[in-house]
């Protein structure tokens, strides 16, 4: 090989060594996407075979050499059928397989620790449930299901991670979310896939997924001292809002204990279920919502409050919920250090304690 | 009869270019600029498309240069932003989108349907002079600093988030999308209106019926990427908020509106460039295409379905479960009919007698290429293998098959086939054959690599990358320095035949449209007298009957 340079050579043996053709599967989702995956290759390769095939024989038998004089046909119904109805059957049931999965992918089990990310030109900045702050980078345990509530705070973002198989656009304004059970411990990418400006290709990082072990050592040694509630808790004393939203029979706002999840009458008519998007929606555009029997004296809090602010609001608010606080408390006492159990669940107190100043 | 051609030329010692013809007709530069004759026009785009082929060709050579390292070295990731954008830009509006229709569909379909030009001469020269004006405007927007939001001018990047021309970028889009309405428009009053006596629908060659499926996208779906564009402009400088959050708007509705033209778009994109292949297919086989009216209706069917599948764009940017569903469903049944012209087209050369000069090599390197295209296509159109797939090289690879390998294959097999009638010379065979096949190669080369790094996540519209992705993107770079030889070597022959060229005659191919039953290059007015379609289409045995006549008249 005294012909090639000793650079490509070194090259071309450095990478045909270690050459992939797929990425690595670390998700309980992966397999699954995977398996339809194959198939759909196996597929189209069979389809491509075929048409290559006889184009090669055609081309063979048919030429003008050895065929000089065509037959003309007409066509036949019978093969037009044949060729409209199997690729549809094999195209129709890629289509049922691959929903199955699409909605297994977006449908999160109830029992999922959510974890926040926020898009930003140009980085993402990740928020734990007991408050670890990360940016461009994701820790997650295995074998738990994980859901990210996913927000941008400019542009589109998209939020790609390869090795799980999951990716989910970061919108502007609107909360989108994800799940996944990670699998097998690692360093893997995280890309932002949807082009957003100057520095698009280094909106990337890493997720590092840790057995649960390791990620209780990651959470405590990652603690910012107040859970995302707690932080919540304070913007919300800050921005004063339970001058207002408080349970005395006067309060101008509605109280908000036990408010998420419940269906709420709307002044406009009809009645809306108060998810996160809601309470977001209700924070930044109140006079767009206000509940039936209050007066829309509500300020806007936009341009006010962060992405991140919000967030925390809304998992104060969240929080305010006994349901929610016992599941929340359930998910993460089994994963939080010692430490971190007393602080975590933010409203430990008596649910309306830290609202109703009596 | 064993040659293993069907190129019959006139005897090159005495055959001569007829003096009278659309090319001699008049002279001087305002002949061509004032012209109403819809060859000439024809012509006109024809030169200015390759112009505009060349940059977003240059373009795409240094996003390969580029690539070649991990790094973004070679320039900032700004302007590597900058180039990706302006390379499809130019490549979808100004190549793309006009490609077979405003060159080859101009000059054919009049004369395909035995009629003197098209219906509205003058707003088709109009359309030139739009397409010219846009295409000018975009050029000067890349001179003056370029714009970096993509082609797909997602807001709120390009409306709040970019200091770059996106206005002129837009405007250039908006006037380019008016000339693709004039040439649908003008499309569609000709081959309803100016249709040769006993030229009935199922007589029209498969070239016409894709051209004039291809014309209900043009005039029904440009409109709403032009209000799409306003609604941008009028964001950018008065702030109206349509998409913006924070005053209520909603940033998806833009890509809704964008996709909903730029879905169809792609099948104003591919369904011409069908149209080629089946003429092609059936010449170089001596068959009437197999299945005529399946081949007919499936591209009627492509631009019914073409307009409900746009969602598909959008897979994962949280619109409703269901309506990915139905998305979902309408993408699969918008490929069958893509399985249909490929099958048919396979079917056509059974029991036909094939030769393979270079038009027929471009049209096999077609099916190859755009059946992996169109299979890659179902990969994206599943909603839960888009996931994964969307967003990443997958994609590039993707719609590059379609795109180059599929309508680029076909517009240069079209070239290659209509050249001796455009200027009555033939091209040189053997190295066209050559450049064919390196282009065949060359794309392989440069593109199938690509389907791997987006399955490994290689995300789209980086200027740098994780250096594991590297060997791939090596290959794809070197294959797309062979693509570039191959891209350049016609240009040099087609010139080089415009003088030297064998003389073509009427009818080298012994083709049996009614273009090739006229001198060649044509008159002005295309036919001596009004011909009449009193045989059926893609009719070799009345082709050959004919020819026997003609005989017998010049011996008696």
């Amino acid at each position: 090989m005294s012909h090639i340079s000793p650079t490509i050579w070194q090259f071309l043996v450095k990478w045909m060594t270690n050459f992939a053709l797929f990425p690595p599967e670390a998700s309980k989702i992966a397999p699954q996407m995977d398996a339809l995956y194959f198939f759909m290759v196996l597929v189209s390769l069979i389809g491509l075979t075929i048409v290559v095939l006889l184009i090669v024989a055609f081309s063979i038998l048919y030429n003008k050499e050895r065929h000089p004089v065509a037959v003309q046909i007409e066509g036949s119904t019978l093969l037009e059928a044949t060729w409209t109805i199997i690729p549809l059957g094999l195209f129709l049931m890629m289509f049922v397989w691959g929903a199955l999965i699409y909605f297994r992918v977006f449908t999160p089990p109830a029992n999922a620790m959510n974890i926040y990310v926020v898009g930003k030109q140009w980085m993402w900045k990740v928020e734990h449930p007991g408050g670890q702050h990360e940016i461009n980078a994701l820790h997650v345990p295995t074998g738990r299901a994980i859901q990210l509530t996913i927000i941008s705070q400019d542009v589109f973002h998209s939020f790609s991670i390869p090795a799980f198989r999951v990716k989910r656009e970061a919108i502007p304004g609107r909360y989108t979310t994800v799940w996944f059970e990670a699998t097998t411990p690692g360093t893997y990418h995280l890309f932002c896939t949807q082009y957003c400006g100057t520095e698009h290709s280094h909106m990337i990082g890493d997720v590092v997924v840790l057995t649960p072990e390791d990620y209780k050592k990651w959470l405590a040694s990652s603690t910012s001292g107040a859970s995302i509630a707690q932080n919540g808790e304070r913007l919300f004393a800050s921005l004063s809002c339970a001058a207002c939203h408080n349970t005395r029979p006067d309060a101008r706002g509605p109280s908000l204990a036990n408010v998420y999840g419940a269906k709420l009458p709307l002044a406009s008519g009809g009645t809306v279920t108060a998810d996160d998007a809601y309470l977001r929606e209700a924070i930044l555009n109140p006079s767009q919502h206000v509940t039936q029997g209050y007066a829309p004296i509500m300020p806007t809090y936009q341009g006010q409050v962060s992405e991140e602010g919000i967030i925390s609001l809304v998992e104060y608010i969240k929080n305010l919920n006994s349901d929610y606080r016992i599941q929340q408390t359930l998910n993460t006492t089994d994963l939080l250090p010692e430490s971190e159990q007393t602080a975590a669940p933010a409203a430990k107190a008596p649910a309306t304690k830290g609202l109703v100043k009596p | 009869m064993s040659e293993s051609t069907i190129v019959k030329l006139p005897d090159q010692s005495t055959a001569r270019i007829p003096k009278m013809n659309y090319l001699s007709k008049e002279n001087g530069i305002l002949s061509w600029l004032l012209t109403g004759d819809h060859k000439r026009i024809a012509i006109l785009y024809l030169i200015s498309l390759s112009f505009f082929f060349f940059i977003g060709g240059a373009l795409a050579g240094l996003i390969r240069l580029e690539l070649l390292t991990p790094q973004a070295d070679l320039m900032a990731t700004d302007t590597y932003n900058k180039v990706f954008t302006m390379h499809g830009v130019i490549m979808i509006f100004f190549f793309l989108v006009p490609s077979v229709p405003a060159t080859l569909g101009n000059f054919l379909i009049p004369m395909m349907i035995g009629a003197k030009d098209l219906a509205l001469p003058k707003i088709n020269l109009l359309s030139w002079y739009l397409y010219m004006a846009g295409g000018l405007l975009a050029l000067y927007t890349m001179a003056t600093g370029g714009v970096d939001t993509g082609w797909t001018f997602t807001t709120p990047l390009s409306t709040h988030y970019v200091n770059t021309n996106v206005l002129t970028t837009g405007l250039a889009a908006f006037i380019a999308g008016f000339s693709s309405i004039f040439t649908g428009l003008n499309f569609i009053v000709t081959i309803h209106k100016m249709r040769a006596p006993g030229m009935t629908w199922f007589k029209l060659p498969l070239f016409v019926w894709a051209h004039y499926a291809a014309s209900v996208l043009m005039v029904l779906a440009t409109p709403v990427v032009a209000i799409a564009i306003v609604l941008v402009a009028l964001e950018r400088t008065i702030g109206i908020g349509v998409f913006d959050p924070t005053k209520g708007g909603d940033p998806i509705l833009f890509q809704h509106l964008f996709w909903f033209y730029s879905h169809p778009a792609v099948y104003i994109m591919i369904l011409p460039g069908m149209g080629v292949i089946s003429e092609v297919i059936s010449t170089f086989s001596r068959k009437r295409v197999f299945g005529y009216t399946a081949v007919a209706f499936s591209s009627v069917a492509i631009a019914i379905f073409g307009f409900f599948v746009w969602a598909h764009h959008m897979f994962i940017m949280g619109i409703s479960n269901y309506a990915v569903l139905v998305f979902s469903l309408l993408t699969m049944l918008v490929a069958v009919p893509s399985a249909i012209k490929i099958f048919n087209w396979t079917f056509t050369l059974y029991k036909g007698s094939i030769t393979f000069e270079t038009p027929m090599i471009y049209a096999f390197g077609f099916m190859g290429l755009f059946t992996i295209g169109g299979l890659t296509g179902v990969f994206l159109g599943v909603s839960g293998t888009d996931i994964h797939l969307t967003e990443t090289y997958f994609i590039v690879a993707h719609f590059h098959f379609v795109m180059v390998g599929g309508m680029l294959m076909a517009f240069l097999s079209g070239i290659h086939f209509w050249w001796p009638k455009m200027t009555g010379r033939m091209y040189p065979e053997k190295i066209s054959q050559l450049a064919a096949v390196v282009t065949f190669i060359g794309f392989n080369f440069t593109f199938f690599p690509q389907f791997i790094l987006g399955t490994l996540g290689m995300p789209r519209r980086y200027a740098s990358y994780p250096p594991e992705f590297q060997i791939l993107n090596v290959f794809s770079t070197a294959g797309a320095t062979i693509l570039g030889v191959g891209y350049l070597l016609p240009v040099l022959y087609l010139v080089w035949s415009l003088r030297y060229g064998k003389i073509a005659g009427n009818n080298p191919w012994q083709a049996t449209g009614l273009e090739w039953q006229t001198q060649s290059p044509p008159l002005t007015e295309n036919f001596v007298k009004m011909p009449i379609m009193d045989h059926d289409v893609y009719d070799y045995e009345w082709l050959e009957a004919q020819q026997e006549k003609e005989k017998e008249v010049a011996s008696a």
